[in-house]
């Protein structure tokens, strides 16, 4: 499907207007990424509109500041965007879903902690470090605003809060705990999938934070966490921590 | 985060609108809601001078490092058009607020994406405001698919009632006059795009007026705001 000029030109405005749908909108998108004129437009109209914004101002409410001041203490800030030359297609759909919901961003400032260091983004291998992570960010807030999210809570016998938002229709689940105690010197947290009694590996959690659970949830019954040697095992050898049905 | 569990019902926190934070933003604004004072509110400097921004550049920078007290400057700038954007097209005074909400804390994650030479600071904000608001009223909408021919009808008969809501409710002259130099058409296609956050196909049903034309009348109608209040990138 192309475009021609005067198409694509009409569309800056709609796009400016914020009155595309979301897949005229990509479509436009990305156009733009090839059109230098299409950018000028769609940004002199972008400033129009947001002058019509600014045009209905109203004077925020006396609470909103504090409010607004406190929430951005659990939230980290997303590294700059990096330019690369090739960027991957999924990565691309995935950040453009731009999820909308401070739960999003909080629970995805939690999933950053520790993995990301934008300091080094000189450095390619961490470059590609903070694109895999922005990626599972993604990943994670797509969970997290699905439609059909459904969230179930439980506590590990050590003591940790846990709660897992699966979401059959991406067939993926998160994996948040609080107050989880650090493993034993060699050994580590273990996440399973309960299929049919049959536990899959599910990835691994370090500590207090949110990870995306490995494997598609489909036919899993239920989420559980053992401790394991470091490295991990292919079925638990503990006994469970943690066993949380994945329906409510 | 606080971890004391009362009742075993303090899980881990997803969320970071605290039903407390919303009770407080429900209350009645004491000038009452949607009746703006008629003497330009300070609080809204933004509106007239887009070319002001240029200090929030430098503010951005500060906030993309992690600045907080730059980030208090930039609400102050800012919050104002974002909530009257976001309440304007929500058209719910709480829901609104909530919106606004996520679109600061928004600001805030995303500081170190903005990028001056795209446009200002404020033309980003309300880009993303609009954006934010736009989605909310259109997957409140989609849950309810069946009743949007109806609303589409019921456009229809508030449309010139919502312009000219729109135009006496302006708070800045120069768009007020910008807006009145459009034809009818023009400005009925920007308007009940950008104020009701309609689609442009949506746009076109409610004024029972082909897509290509509607297409062309908001493309022309940017076009002349633009121009009218001079607007440069």
């Amino acid at each position: 499907m192309k475009h021609h000029a005067s198409d694509a030109h009409t569309l800056a405005a709609a796009y400016a207007l914020g009155a595309l749908e979301p897949d005229e909108r990509r479509e436009f998108t990305a156009h733009l990424r090839e059109c230098q004129a299409c950018r000028q437009e769609a940004a002199e109209f972008e400033a129009t509109a947001a002058r019509l914004a600014a045009a209905v101002s109203q004077a925020p409410p006396p609470a909103l500041k504090p409010a607004v001041m406190s929430a951005i203490d659990g939230v980290r800030q997303l590294p700059p965007r990096v330019a690369t030359t090739a960027p991957s297609r999924l990565s691309g759909v995935l950040r453009r879903r731009a999820v909308p919901l401070a739960l999003a961003a909080c629970v995805a400032a939690a999933a950053l902690g520790g993995v990301a260091v934008w300091q080094t983004q000189q450095n390619r291998e961490a470059e590609q470090r903070a694109g895999r992570a922005e990626q599972r960010l993604d990943a994670i807030s797509s969970i997290l605003a699905a439609p059909d999210a459904r969230t179930v809570h439980g506590r590990t016998s050590n003591g940790a809060l846990t709660t897992v938002v699966s979401s059959p229709a991406r067939d993926r689940a998160v994996f948040t705990a609080a107050g989880l105690p650090a493993p034993a010197g060699g050994t580590t947290y273990q996440l399973w999938l309960d299929h049919d009694g049959t536990m899959r590996p599910a990835g691994f959690v370090d500590g207090d934070g949110t990870v995306l659970i490995e494997g598609g949830t489909a036919g899993a019954e239920a989420v559980g966490l053992t401790v394991e040697p470091d490295g991990g095992s292919p079925r638990p050898t503990t006994a469970p921590l943690l066993l949380m049905p994945l329906t409510a | 985060m606080d971890d004391s569990p009362p009742d075993g019902r303090a899980w881990p926190r997803l969320r970071l609108l605290t039903s407390g934070a919303a009770a407080q933003v429900n209350r009645p604004l004491p000038s009452g809601a949607g009746a703006p004072a008629p003497a330009p509110a300070p609080a809204c400097a933004s509106a007239s001078s887009s070319a002001g921004d240029g200090g929030l550049a430098e503010v951005m920078e500060k906030v993309a490092h992690g600045d907080k007290q730059a980030f208090s400057v930039l609400y102050d700038a800012l919050a104002p058009l974002v909530l009257g954007i976001v309440v304007r097209v929500v058209r719910d005074r709480a829901q609104g607020e909530e919106v606004a909400q996520e679109v600061m804390i928004e600001l805030w994650r995303q500081a170190a994406r903005y990028r001056p030479e795209a446009g200002s600071v404020t033309t980003w904000a309300g880009t993303i405001a609009h954006r934010r608001a736009v989605d909310r009223v259109r997957s409140a909408q989609a849950s309810a698919d069946r009743e949007q021919a109806q609303a589409s009808r019921e456009h229809h008969t508030a449309f010139d009632e919502v312009a000219e809501q729109v135009e006496t409710r302006l708070e800045s002259e120069q768009v007020r006059r910008c807006l009145s130099g459009l034809t009818e058409l023009q400005r009925q296609a920007v308007t009940l795009a950008y104020y009701r956050g309609l689609t442009y196909r949506e746009v076109a049903e409610t004024l029972r007026t082909p897509l290509p034309t509607i297409k062309t009348r908001m493309r022309d109608g940017l076009i002349r705001l633009r121009d009218c209040m001079g607007v440069t990138t």
